[in-house]
């Protein structure tokens, strides 16, 4: 791997650091701050399972990352990373609250209004909808669980000494469920911005399975929230557990309970796919603040017992949190770019080109596209994703945002070849062995756009068809995605650019 | 594996505590036993009993000591360390009391007259009834049981039946034909054994506290 790739990814390593630093703090806190569980035991099983969630099912709240904006140069991606990190920082350092979740979603934004490329709204209201509801889900969570637990003590009157020692296995167990649900769902934060631009490729091992590049890029991350957990997190961990509230070691319980359930919650593709097959609405996979998760829980449980000693500052800095930190982020953002770009040299953007070519406009047209306004724009070629916008502003009046999606996706010009000599690479990716031999027939062909092969892969095997996209397909169907874009990375050639 | 052994040595200190209460139980029985022995005149099964109560009260200092020493080499209940030892460290007090009692009986072997056996007998009914009800009330407090605030009622209850019961004998003593220096070695040994039940009442006090502390 060239240096540059790991100067690049240094941003987002700093960015799990940080994050290891301060959120396994919520996961442990309470448990270390008590003194109920050794700081050792908390920084093995935190880092341990931290690891196992963001390599086993973190790419779930990564795609919802990845549909607000595909950062698509290394470049970009440290920048977008390293806004985050420096947002977190300052506002940690002016004592306002945080979220790595936050901040990179604003540093996102950031590069798509530097880049011209479109920021996709139906993702934004999603997630931060999501960031709403987390607390007051974990609030919900957490009074419920109180009470359920309450009352099991009260039934099974155990001794104190057993309920001690039980508390502290549940702790470390909750903690470790924490800790996996932490790592499924933040890792999104650490590394999402740079699976667009993954420099890893996938790799078998023997024919039992296949490591991913975007599960190596995890490994990365999670290796760096690790660290964090082990260099610094103590100091965070017995400030949580000493200062936060006065919980008592149950209480600490329920609220780590709490908080795991409702980060597993939008982080897991597994409940999503559950769900959907039993005919129930699906929770968006989402990265949320764990911290706010804490809080809700803490504060529902002091609602429960009365809501004395509930501290509603607390509630209107998190609620400030929701619109100062990503606006933070975004303008770092936007301007660290633009000196990375300007003074630097660096790319932090790969532009697109479109073209709307006959058969672009007879597929629009297929996707149901009023294309009339789109005849004056034929056949010009534009190079700028920014100056396209522009041209299909200016032409098409009431452009919604969802056509103007479709057409950017349609006319994108990224030519591919199936070239015979790359074709034995498509061994080190997931690919089944019936899709790869549905490219055979494709070799020598050359594709313009991306869904010009994709209709020819579906049209070559039902292993490269998508399903109707309902929500018991998403999961197929993101996966088919993804096996889309390892053949895009193998066969993609450059693009012949005006200079 | 890390699970069994935190569960057995959890187990064992539960039975340490276990033994600890029925420590002070049996002590204050035999303190009763033997005083009434000795209001009886039978000083060899007096001396019997004195014997039992010091061996309990030595066994209740060894297991008050481990106790402690594995609350705190072990770091179990962070949250009420301070308080459980607290109240262990207090309910001894009660058998070391019943101990001191005996002892003064043997070594100032006080004469006491029959018209004063019987409320001697009362006064230590009393504080017999409130040290046992103090260890249930410490058994229900380490099971997380709300009978806990029954018995230290009961507690309060006999220890203030302990304090009319020793007023009226003290009065009693103090208006009668004894010398001065045996009415005040008499007082003595009332005010001492009174002073069992006003440990008891401490305790029970303590542990109400702690109590409404363990509610999660």
């Amino acid at each position: 791997m060239e240096v540059a790739v790991i100067i690049f990814l240094s941003s987002g390593l700093f960015l799990g650091w940080s994050l290891g630093a301060n959120d396994a703090a919520n996961v442990f806190g309470t448990a270390v701050g008590t003194r109920m569980v050794r700081f050792s035991t908390a920084a093995f099983v935190c880092s341990a399972f931290v690891l196992l969630g963001a390599v086993l099912s973190g790419a779930g709240a990564s795609h919802t990352l990845g549909k607000l904006g595909a950062i698509n140069a290394l470049a970009g991606s440290f920048m977008a990373a390293f806004s985050a990190a420096v947002t977190v920082y300052i506002m940690t350092r002016a004592g306002l609250p945080v979220s790595t979740s936050q901040a990179i979603v604003g540093a996102i934004i950031g590069w798509n209004l530097f880049s011209g490329f479109p920021t996709d709204t139906a993702s934004l209201i999603k997630i931060v909808g999501t960031w709403i509801a987390c607390p007051l889900l974990a609030g919900v969570l957490g009074v419920f669980l109180f009470k359920v637990t309450t009352v099991l003590v009260r039934w099974a009157r155990f001794h104190i000494y057993r309920l001690d020692a039980y508390t502290r296995l549940g702790l470390i167990i909750a903690g470790a469920f924490g800790s996996y649900s932490l790592g499924a769902n933040n890792i999104a934060n650490v590394m999402g911005v740079f699976v667009s631009a993954n420099p890893f490729t996938t790799f078998n091992v023997g024919d039992l399975f296949a490591f991913t590049g975007i599960q190596q890029l995890f490994l990365l991350g999670a290796i760096a929230i690790g660290v964090g957990v082990y260099t610094y997190s103590k100091k965070v961990m017995l400030t949580v557990g000493g200062g936060l509230f006065p919980l008592s070691p149950a209480g600490a319980w329920v609220v780590v309970v709490a908080h795991s359930i409702v980060l597993f919650m939008f982080a897991s593709q597994g409940l999503e796919h559950a769900l959907a097959n039993a005919g129930l609405p699906t929770i968006p996979l989402v990265p949320v603040s764990s911290s706010q998760a804490v809080v809700g829980a803490v504060i529902g449980i002091g609602l429960l017992k009365g809501g004395r000693g509930i501290k509603w500052r607390v509630l209107a800095n998190i609620a400030s949190g929701w619109v100062t930190t990503p606006l933070v982020a975004c303008l770092v953002c936007f301007v660290a770019l633009f000196f990375l770009q300007n003074v630097f040299n660096q790319q932090v953007y790969r532009d697109a080109s479109y073209v709307l070519s006959q058969p672009v406009v007879e597929r629009l047209e297929a996707d149901g596209i009023e294309v009339k306004a789109l005849v004056r724009l034929k056949d010009k070629r534009f190079d700028t994703v920014r100056g396209f916008r522009e041209a299909l502003r200016e032409h098409v009046v009431d452009l919604s945002e969802k056509a103007e999606s479709k057409i950017l996706s349609r006319a994108q010009i990224s030519p591919v070849l199936i070239d015979n000599s790359k074709i034995w690479r498509l061994d080190n990716t997931s690919l089944t062995k019936g899709q790869v031999s549905a490219m055979w027939p494709l070799v020598g062909r050359k594709f313009d756009h991306l869904w010009m092969l994709d209709d020819a892969l579906a049209g070559a095997s039902e292993e490269w068809r998508s399903r109707p996209p309902t929500t018991v397909n998403k999961l197929f169907n993101r996966h088919l995605q993804g096996q889309r874009r390892e053949v895009y990375g193998v066969f993609q050639i450059e693009l012949s650019r005006p200079e | 594996m890390a699970g069994i052994t935190l569960f057995s040595k959890t187990k064992e200190l539960e039975a340490q505590t276990n033994e600890f209460c029925d420590k002070v139980a049996e002590g204050v029985l035999a303190f009763k036993l033997g005083v009434n022995r000795y209001l009886d005149g039978d000083f060899s099964a007096f001396d019997e009993k004195k014997q039992q109560v010091s061996a309990l009260e030595s066994r209740g200092d060894e297991l008050r000591r481990e106790i402690q020493r594995r609350l705190y080499l072990e770091t179990l209940i962070p949250e009420s360390r301070a308080d459980v030892l607290e109240l262990l460290e207090n309910t001894d007090k009660i058998l070391n009391a019943c101990e001191s009692a005996m002892w003064q009986f043997a070594i100032e072997k006080p004469v006491i007259a029959n018209e004063f056996v019987s409320d001697f007998n009362s006064l230590i009914e009393a504080v017999v009834e409130s040290v046992d009800a103090l260890v249930m009330a410490l058994r229900a407090f380490f099971r997380g049981s709300e009978a806990a605030t029954d018995h230290m009622h009961k507690v309060i209850f006999y220890e203030s039946e302990a304090d009319t019961v020793s007023h009226r004998l003290m009065t009693a003593m103090f208006a009668s034909d004894l010398e001065l220096g045996h009415k005040n070695q008499l007082r003595h040994f009332v005010l001492h054994i009174d002073q069992i039940a006003d440990t008891a009442e401490d305790v029970a006090d303590h542990l109400a506290i702690f109590a409404l502390k363990r509610a999660i």
